[in-house]
Formats: C-alpha cells, sequence, structure tokens
C-alpha cells in the first residue's frame, strides 16, 4: 500500500479514504504503519469520559439503520463527523454479500451534511461474530483522520452475540415492541453489556410495555442501570432526545470483565484467521489427516 | 485474505422498477462479490458519492424508464470529475439497441438487456477485471459484445 494514499486521506480526499480502509480490510496495510504515515498516536480510546467508537446492535428489522440515520443527522448538524461503519454478512458458501444499510440512509443525500457523514458498507468476511475485528482497525484511522465519532452497526444480532464490546466503548442494544415477555428480557446476554437500551417503533402497539420491562428488569440488577428510551425512527418521535443522551452516554460500568473477555477473544480470532498456516491445517482436517488436537498444536507453533 | 470486488448496484433516476437490479446484486452476491445496492432513485451525484466512498471497482446502472440517454452519460461524466476513472461501469434495463453506440461511447461497459443470464453477466466481471484500461475514464475502448 502507498503510503501516498494515506497521505491523501489526511488531506480530506475521500476516495483515499475509502481506499486505504481498503487496504486495512485486505491486509495489504498495518494499521500501526497507517498511524504513523499519518502522525497520530495510536492511543486508547475507551477512557470514560467521552467515547469515540459505538456500537449500534439488536436484533434483524428493529430499525437500527433507521434509528442510526436519525441520530447521524442530529449528531452531523450539530457540526460532529461522524463516520458509520455498517456491517452485513457475508455468506459462508460463497464469500458474497449483498449490502444494503444505505437504502435506509437519507442523511448522505443531504447536501448540507454529507460532508460531515462517512458510510461505508462492511461484509463480515470470515469473521465468525456480527462485527469483524478488522473494525477496530478501520474505527482507529477515522478517528486519526479527525473523524470525531465513529458508530458501527453491526449485524442483525441475536440474543448472546455480544462480540460488539470488543470493538466498541459504548454499546447501545436497539429493540422492537413486543419482542417476547418480561422473561425475555431477564434472560442473560447482549442487554447486560448494554449502556443504552433504545425500543424502536414507538408508533406501534407493545412498545411502551416492553420499555417497562426492560428497565423493570434492569433495576433488579446491581449497580447503574442504562437508559432505556422510547423512539421512532419513521415519525421521528424521541429521536431528538435520544441523540442528546447517546451524544453524551456514559458507560455503565457493568461488566467490564466480559467486556475485555471479548476483546481477547476477538484479538485471538483474528491471530488465527491472519495465520498463514490456516488453509493447509483446513485442508488437512477436511480430509480427515489430523485431528482438532493436532490442528491447534500446528496453528500454536 | 486478497481484494474482494466490490460492485455498486444503483437505480438512477425516477423509476421504481427494481427487480432486475435486485436479480443482478443476487448474481453477484452469489458468485462472491460483495454488492453495495443504493435502493431506487438516485441522483448521478450520490451514486458517484457511493462509488467513492465505498471504493467499488464496478458500477451497474439500472434503467427502465427511457432516460438512459442521458442518466447513463451524465453518471459517466461525473465519475471523470471526481477522478474515479478506473470505475468500470455496466449498464442494463430497457435500452434500445439503436441508443447502444453512443453509451458504450461515453464509457459504459457492457449493457444488458432483458433475456440476458446472469453467468454472462459474471463472465463480464471476470473479463473486464482481467483487462487494463477499461474503466470510465481510461483510454482503452473495448467494450463487452456478448460471448
Amino acid at each position: 500500500m502507498n503510503a501516498d494514499v494515506v497521505l491523501a486521506a489526511k488531506d480530506g480526499c475521500r476516495r483515499s479514504l475509502a481506499r486505504t480502509l481498503s487496504a486495512l480490510e485486505n491486509n495489504t496495510l498495518d494499521i500501526v504503519n497507517a498511524l504513523s504515515i499519518i502522525g497520530e498516536i495510536n492511543s486508547d480510546n475507551s477512557n470514560d469520559s467521552s467515547w469515540r467508537i459505538m456500537a449500534i446492535t439488536g436484533a434483524p428489522g428493529v430499525g437500527k439503520s433507521c434509528f442510526v440515520d436519525k441520530i447521524i443527522s442530529q449528531w452531523a448538524s450539530q457540526g460532529k463527523k461522524i463516520a458509520l461503519l455498517a456491517v452485513d454478512p457475508s455468506s459462508s458458501r460463497t464469500g458474497g454479500a449483498l449490502l444494503g444499510d444505505r437504502v435506509r440512509l437519507s442523511v448522505v443525500d443531504d447536501r448540507m451534511l454529507k460532508d460531515m457523514v462517512y458510510v461505508r458498507s462492511i461484509a463480515t468476511r470470515k469473521s465468525s461474530s456480527s462485527v469483524p475485528v478488522v473494525i477496530s482497525d478501520m474505527a482507529k484511522l477515522l478517528l486519526a483522520l479527525g473523524w470525531n465519532k465513529v458508530l458501527v452497526e453491526t449485524v442483525g444480532a441475536g440474543q448472546s452475540e455480544v462480540r460488539c464490546a470488543a470493538i466498541a466503548d459504548r454499546i447501545v442494544v436497539v429493540e422492537g415492541p413486543a419482542r417476547g415477555d418480561g422473561i425475555q428480557a431477564e434472560k442473560a446476554g447482549l442487554l447486560e453489556l448494554a449502556d443504552a437500551v433504545i425500543v424502536n417503533k414507538s408508533d406501534m402497539v407493545g412498545a411502551r410495555k416492553h420499555a417497562d420491562e426492560i428497565k423493570e428488569s434492569f433495576e433488579l440488577g446491581d449497580g447503574k442501570s442504562p437508559p432505556v428510551l422510547l423512539t421512532s425512527a419513521l415519525t421521528g418521535d424521541g429521536c431528538q432526545y435520544a441523540s442528546d443522551v447517546l451524544l453524551n452516554l456514559q458507560s455503565t460500568g457493568r461488566s467490564s470483565k466480559a467486556r475485555w473477555r471479548e476483546r481477547l477473544l476477538a484479538g485471538l480470532e483474528q491471530k488465527l484467521l491472519q495465520n498463514a498456516q490456516l488453509e493447509s491445517v483446513l485442508s488437512s482436517l477436511a480430509s480427515g489427516s489430523i485431528d482438532i488436537d493436532e490442528a491447534l498444536n500446528k496453528l500454536n507453533n | 485474505m486478497g481484494a474482494m470486488i466490490r460492485v455498486v448496484v444503483a437505480k438512477p433516476g425516477l423509476d421504481g422498477h427494481d427487480r432486475g437490479a435486485k436479480v443482478v446484486a443476487r448474481a453477484l452476491r452469489d458468485a462472491g462479490h460483495e454488492v453495495i445496492y443504493t435502493g431506487l432513485r438516485r441522483t448521478a451525484s450520490q451514486i458517484v458519492e457511493t462509488v467513492r466512498d465505498e471504493d467499488a471497482s464496478f458500477l451497474g446502472l439500472s434503467s427502465l424508464s427511457g432516460a438512459h440517454s442521458h442518466l447513463f452519460p451524465k453518471v459517466c461524466e461525473e465519475l471523470r470529475q471526481a477522478g474515479l476513472n478506473d470505475v468500470v461501469v455496466f449498464g442494463g434495463g430497457i435500452i434500445p439497441s439503436t441508443d447502444r453506440q453512443a453509451l458504450y461511447t461515453c464509457g459504459i461497459k457492457a449493457i444488458f438487456g432483458p433475456g440476458t443470464s446472469t453467468s454472462e453477466i459474471l463472465r463480464f466481471i471476470e473479463v473486464a477485471t482481467e483487462m487494463d484500461g477499461v474503466g470510465v475514464g481510461e483510454s482503452n475502448d473495448w467494450y463487452w459484445q456478448g460471448d
């Protein structure tokens, strides 16, 4: 990867920015090199006073993209430069992906705001989770290039999909109405790690009840409860308030060990996927010439 | 991990017919490419900005409204103005044969009408990827003339 492209990205060339991100994604550029070219220090962004990377996660179809569109236009019109990394799944069979989050984003069409917003669609590729680990490097690059906040919209995620904790300072879980009774809110998983919960589609029946159930569930637990907010990305109800709350969102400080566990797992997975022997070990496994223990030994060396 | 081929599939102008675009997007996905779909009713500038920000190497334009002779050249011109000279542009939809030569001249590298097999589109992507200088602002005046 040519250093000139990275420098052009630093000068504000959007195409060079896109190319630099591709190079990170394709593993032809190392984030440490990129940051040294830019001349920014690779600092730890996860201090508690202000966040820089926020994950927006939740089940498919609850309105993550539409909600993200609303909060980005609020923040951009307040003068914040916002980058959105929108993740959609790759086919595990063919490796291809249909990245459709842009269909829901109207903020990029706003002539007044579009220079304040950068949107990049990302496929999960070989990653096993709802956010590929390389997102973390892409976010670091964007921050070093002067983008104020990076939002990561995950693949529509299930109850136990908590890998986004590995890459984000803050986690926002988007829920919809009528997504099960109070017992669903009691179950372990994603909600335990949330710094805020958005119950979207408040224009539909059951949203308020679901929000109350989640609040109740949080009140049973220890420590600081995350805010639970009702919004309708369709009508815009509650979106301005939600965007103000999220912009200054504090970490609940819960589950910090669980977050570090996710970071560790994500780091290990990235190492495994980058291992030069991975393909040959996979072939040996598939042909039956080695078993899984031997494979792990080989990859550990 | 090698570079994936990233393709933007776009619907320029006032045209609500997206079945064709979706079929092409699906075929490209199933062939292992990453497809960014823009949704309906995009302007030329919106499409060019999407190609730029998504670092796509191909752009597929679909039009069934009859406005292709206005919209396709406009998109090609704006791509060149934005310095996206190496992007390969192809088109599809209802495009009469009498309109096609002018579109090839403005930089469209393939036109796929009704009845085209998706495998032909995939072969075009394969062939164009191997060729040099076939981007919208580059000198090679080759265009796809079928198998």
